[in-house]
């Protein structure tokens, strides 16, 4: 009888104001992006695409969600291929200094992202290269891989080493196993993880905004500098737009990779 | 099987040069640099002196803000906890067939962007946002309030960054309970709130001071809430490292300030991992 009582409606109560606290203001963010009005928040004034369309027209914030995609797109690709790679290592093998090598790998979790935008930029400027694409890139890189590791670890710590083991005993090569066993019970982790990077980079703003140049501007960036006057329904339409695109992308991918994933070790 | 020894380093050695090149050898340059001079002219100048140091400890300025930054982290741990473990609790304690769904509504947050989170507050407490304009229209007040640009923002502003963290967190070590343990608590007589205050609030202290650290972590290193929703009284740390370095391209000081961010998370992670063990923390990240 324990979900009729008091006490257990109590706290369901407190789980939905909860739950109304974290999302009102993204739901609000939502609303306010069809506000027709130029100044001000409350109270709308019917709704309208203006700011769609006007964002749609911006040559600059089409280029700055350009730049976005492809960022977080490289960004995934690469966090991903040799986070795999590390976490082969760390699960498969032994060797000295493992786990000293894991906690490092993962340190940039710990690390705050001030820190990591200051030292990466100050070393580019001990270097004396100017900023550029490529130090978004590499940045990106080294703030997602903890979070890949982290994920492809869990899942091959569940894959049995003699799945592999058989596949070699059957006379494939290394390679071979990886592709045939390894990558396919991998797969859904592999997913899993290249969407959180991808996610991660898209969204960043922290330490992208040490990085970022008016050329090499993300989403992130360019709705911060837009801030500086004021908020507007043309931020609200942004931020929506933002929203929709980072949140049904992994609700997507979740759904098809459930639809489709045909290895269940 | 000694012939295979190369073969882990092989694998590690994309990864390991990436985090060496990008992030060891960067840090230690933000140490060596917090040691240089800065020219009047602008210009960095190669020296070992803890001048950057004692400018920032010779009056109450700076170390004043290195407080807020704790104390602001103290409130935001602790509004989290008291915010996040209900949740976490009900959800971990629901038999409802959308319990999924609400973890992965829990979670959605994560996905969207923090300079969109910290925002958006403004559509909710601004002069003619929604709380003003609830109140005016039922007559409470004449005038807006205003809200913005204070601590209390600044908090909340956290918070919607961090409270998936926590819950998070305090979830996945309460999943990680038997369940045997609270049915044989409840064989021997316990009641309900016995049963959890003998058996699953102390099993799920992990995951709590898990969430703790991560949260006092990530609250002392960001500046986006207190340079969007606060005032000018309520920058943090991470805010004058970002004037520094981006405002007024003092190198040096920036560096040295770093170095103080750095050394006071190392202490506090350090400290917790010497009593609690830092991987608890590393669980709620993986997922299933």
């Amino acid at each position: 009888m324990r979900q009729f009582s008091l006490g257990w409606s109590l706290i369901r109560l407190y789980t939905i104001l909860v739950y109304v606290f974290m999302f009102t203001p993204i739901v609000v963010v939502i609303v306010l992006s069809f506000n027709p009005k130029q100044f001000g928040i409350f109270p709308m004034e019917g709704a309208s695409l203006r700011w769609f369309i006007k964002l749609a027209q911006n040559d600059s914030i089409i280029g700055a969600f350009q730049n976005s995609l492809i960022l977080g797109s490289l960004t995934a690709i690469i966090s991903t291929s040799i986070g795999i790679l590390a976490a082969m290592a760390f699960i498969r093998f032994e060797f000295p200094g493992k786990n000293t090598l894991n906690t490092l790998l993962l340190s940039p979790i710990m690390i705050p992202e001030v820190v990591l935008g200051v030292a990466l930029l100050l070393f580019l400027r001990w270097l004396q290269q100017p900023k550029s694409f490529a130090l978004l890139l590499i940045g990106h890189v080294v703030l997602t891989l903890p979070y890949v590791l982290l994920i492809v670890q869990a899942r091959l710590v569940g894959i049995r080493k003699e799945y592999e083991e058989a596949a070699k005993s059957l006379g494939a090569n290394a390679f071979q196993t990886f592709r045939e066993i390894t990558f396919p019970l991998l797969l859904p982790a592999i997913l899993a993880g290249a969407l959180f990077s991808f996610t991660i980079s898209f969204d960043d703003i922290t330490a992208t905004l040490f990085w970022a140049t008016a050329q090499n501007q993300t989403v992130p960036v360019k709705i911060f500098s837009m801030l500086r006057n004021s908020i507007s329904p043309e931020i609200n339409a942004l931020g929506a737009v933002m929203i929709v695109l980072t949140v049904t992308t992994p609700l997507l991918a979740g759904y098809l990779s459930r639809k489709f994933s045909k290895f269940k070790p | 099987m000694k012939s295979d020894s190369w073969k882990p380093w092989a694998l590690l050695a994309p990864s390991m040069s990436a985090v060496f090149l990008l992030l060891v050898i960067p840090v230690c340059f933000v140490i060596v640099y917090s040691f240089w001079l800065r020219a009047p002219s602008g210009a960095d100048i190669p020296a070992f002196q803890f001048g950057n140091y004692a400018k920032f400890f010779e009056d109450f300025f700076y170390p004043k803000i290195l407080i807020r930054t704790i104390r602001i982290a103290f409130e935001t741990v602790f509004l989290c906890v008291v915010m996040g473990y209900i949740p976490a609790y009900f959800f971990y304690r629901s038999t409802t067939r959308y319990k999924q769904v609400f973890l992965l509504l829990i979670m959605l947050p994560f996905w969207v962007s923090f300079i969109i989170r910290t925002m958006s507050w403004i559509n909710i407490m601004g002069d003619t946002g929604l709380i003003n304009h609830f109140l005016l229209k039922i007559g409470l007040i004449e005038t807006p309030i205003s809200m913005l640009y204070n601590e209390f923002t600044v908090l909340m502003g956290l918070i919607m960054y961090l409270l998936p963290f926590m819950v998070l967190n305090i979830y996945v070590s309460l999943e990680g309970i038997d369940k045997s343990l609270l049915e044989a608590a409840r064989c021997m007589g316990c009641t309900e709130w016995q049963a959890f205050r003998e058996v699953t609030l102390p099993l799920s202290l992990p995951g709590v001071s898990a969430g703790c650290l991560l949260v006092f972590v990530l609250t002392a290193g960001t500046y986006l809430p207190p340079m969007i929703l606060g005032g000018p009284g309520n920058d943090m740390i991470a805010n004058l490292i970002f004037k520094r370095v981006i405002g007024t391209l003092d190198w040096p000081f920036g560096s040295a300030i770093s170095v103080i961010l750095l050394s006071l998370l190392f202490a506090i992670v350090w400290t917790y991992n010497r009593y609690l063990g830092i991987n608890q923390i590393f669980k709620s990240f993986q997922g299933d």
